[in-house]
């Protein structure tokens, strides 16, 4: 009953909603930055939130196969957004971490070159470049079978993200580890045989 | 043995932490309204960047993992320590071990205001005003031994006050030590206050270790016990990670941690878009404690 309700809700919300709804904390960051509501280290906490949301997105993007195929919920046209919106936060985080916190092009290059886990965010950010970029309607048309496997860059992807985030905090913390472990379940999930899968959830 | 170092960040400084922000407001304001020299700027920003942070900054924003790991946690969850009665062990080499009555000391001890540079070895910095008296004084009073040549410090454990504790996030209790002559140089403090105020628990009340020219993890909180060795103590950070933190960790530009430059670093509570400041030799102290570490590589000795 639920999962049919979910299911028909979802059919009539149109995508250009989740964009708005998922896009309000960027301007709400924005404004608290200028004004002081994002603590003593606004760059950082703004640097941070960003980052987080992004992951949080990547998460929700791949919750949505297993969704499906556990519960019967389908969401699946949200999905391209989910990706989208990831993109946009990764970029944002991106921008803000270049131009508020290491403030000059020759130190982003050093830090990126020198320091592990930003070459590792790094290459997770370049794994999601092809992924926008055909994201739109016309390139799943014209890639055909090709845009499934292309986008099976999201799981490296998922994975480069999450080591990001534990490596950069200062010893083993407790909350990028719950990230990482939720991302390794996600995509073990997706390593099951579908077959007994349908049947262990009968 | 108390007044051998002067401050060269002045009383001037040292603005009480309620006229501190008008006074920022005030130079942010001339700043903006574009009408004055531009001599006049670079002066004003220097002072701008040895101006003391303010109350909210020093007492707001700390790396004190014993009450979570998150810069703000500190603040939410200390408030459940109890700091009195508070008693410091003084043991290992020297002449009158025991147990020393923190209300005890303070009698002996001669309290001065001290304005130093703080840089975490995560990058960011502050200018602290503490209160505090040196720790040479402290260890004259148990006597340290003809033998000694280190010293071992130790923060409380109680993980029933101290929430982060019930986490094996570091291998409780934060230990960490010095060199003797570190510990005995002028520079180095136990702060007991800040801004003339008693230390606030998430600062490391009642007492902590102040070493200015070392990263900020060195200068441990709330000690219980100190003992003076022979030998070079353990440390927490290098106990975890010894490849990023060793035991000297002095601040030093020219010696990366393995993640991140240390080349420079940001002053917080400049706001958004404050500029990164270079990161100084001895966090500024060169002239103070080069001399400790003459002949030594420091790049090895990190």
């Amino acid at each position: 009953m639920l999962v049919d309700g979910i299911n028909r809700g979802a059919r009539r919300v149109p995508t250009w909603v989740v964009y708005l709804m998922f896009l309000i904390p960027v301007p709400v960051l924005l404004y608290k930055g200028i004004n002081g509501g994002l603590g003593i280290d606004p760059v950082k906490s703004l640097e941070h939130e960003l980052g987080e949301i992004a992951l949080q997105l990547v998460i929700a993007g791949l919750c949505i196969s297993p969704l499906r195929r556990l519960a019967g919920i389908n969401l699946i046209k949200f999905r391209r957004t989910l990706g989208v919106l990831a993109f946009t936060y990764v970029a944002l985080h991106l921008i803000v971490w270049a131009v508020l916190d290491v403030q000059s092009l020759e130190r982003v290059w050093a830090d990126i070159v020198k320091r592990p886990y930003i070459t590792i965010g790094m290459a997770a950010f370049i794994l999601m470049i092809p992924l926008a970029a055909t994201s739109n309607n016309k390139a799943v048309r014209r890639l055909g079978a090709m845009w499934r496997k292309l986008h099976l860059l999201t799981y490296p992807m998922a994975l480069l993200a999450g080591v990001h985030f534990i490596w950069l905090r200062k010893g083993l913390q407790l909350e990028p580890i719950l990230y990482m472990l939720v991302i390794c379940g996600l995509l073990g999930f997706r390593l099951l045989p579908k077959r007994q899968k349908v049947h262990a959830s009968i | 043995m108390a007044h051998r170092w002067k401050n060269n960040l002045t009383r001037a400084d040292a603005t009480p932490e309620g006229v501190w922000l008008n006074r920022r407001q005030v130079l942010a304001g001339m700043a903006g309204s574009g009408a004055i020299g531009a001599g006049l700027i670079g002066s004003q920003a220097r002072a701008e960047a040895l101006e003391p942070n303010s109350w909210e900054d020093i007492t707001q924003y700390n790396n004190f993992y014993e009450f979570g790991t998150g810069k703000q946690d500190p603040s939410q969850n200390a408030g459940a320590l109890t700091t009195s009665p508070w008693t410091v062990k003084i043991d290992g080499l020297v002449d009158r071990p025991g147990d020393y009555d923190f209300a005890e000391i303070m009698k002996e001890m001669t309290v001065e205001e001290r304005i130093y540079r703080f840089r975490c070895v995560e990058a960011w910095s502050m200018v602290i005003p503490w209160n505090g008296f040196e720790l040479s004084d402290l260890l004259a009073l148990a006597g340290v031994q003809e033998n000694a040549r280190y010293v071992a410090f130790e923060t409380l454990v109680r993980p029933e006050e101290m929430h982060g504790q019930r986490f094996p996030t570091l291998d409780w209790p934060y230990v960490e030590g010095l060199r003797l002559d570190e510990a005995m140089h002028p520079l180095t403090i136990m702060a007991t206050g800040l801004y003339g105020k008693p230390i606030p628990n998430q600062n490391g009340a009642p007492m902590r270790l102040v070493v200015p020219w070392k990263y900020g993890f060195k200068s441990i909180k709330s000690v219980v016990r100190i003992t003076l060795t022979d030998s070079e103590p353990p440390t927490s950070w290098n106990k975890a990670i010894g490849r990023e933190y060793g035991f000297y960790s002095n601040v030093n530009p020219t010696v990366d941690h393995p993640r991140w430059s240390q080349a420079s670093e940001r002053k917080v509570g400049g706001g958004l878009f404050a500029r990164r400041i270079p990161t100084l030799m001895f966090n500024g102290y060169e002239s103070e404690v080069a001399s400790l570490y003459e002949g030594m590589d420091l790049r090895a000795n990190f």
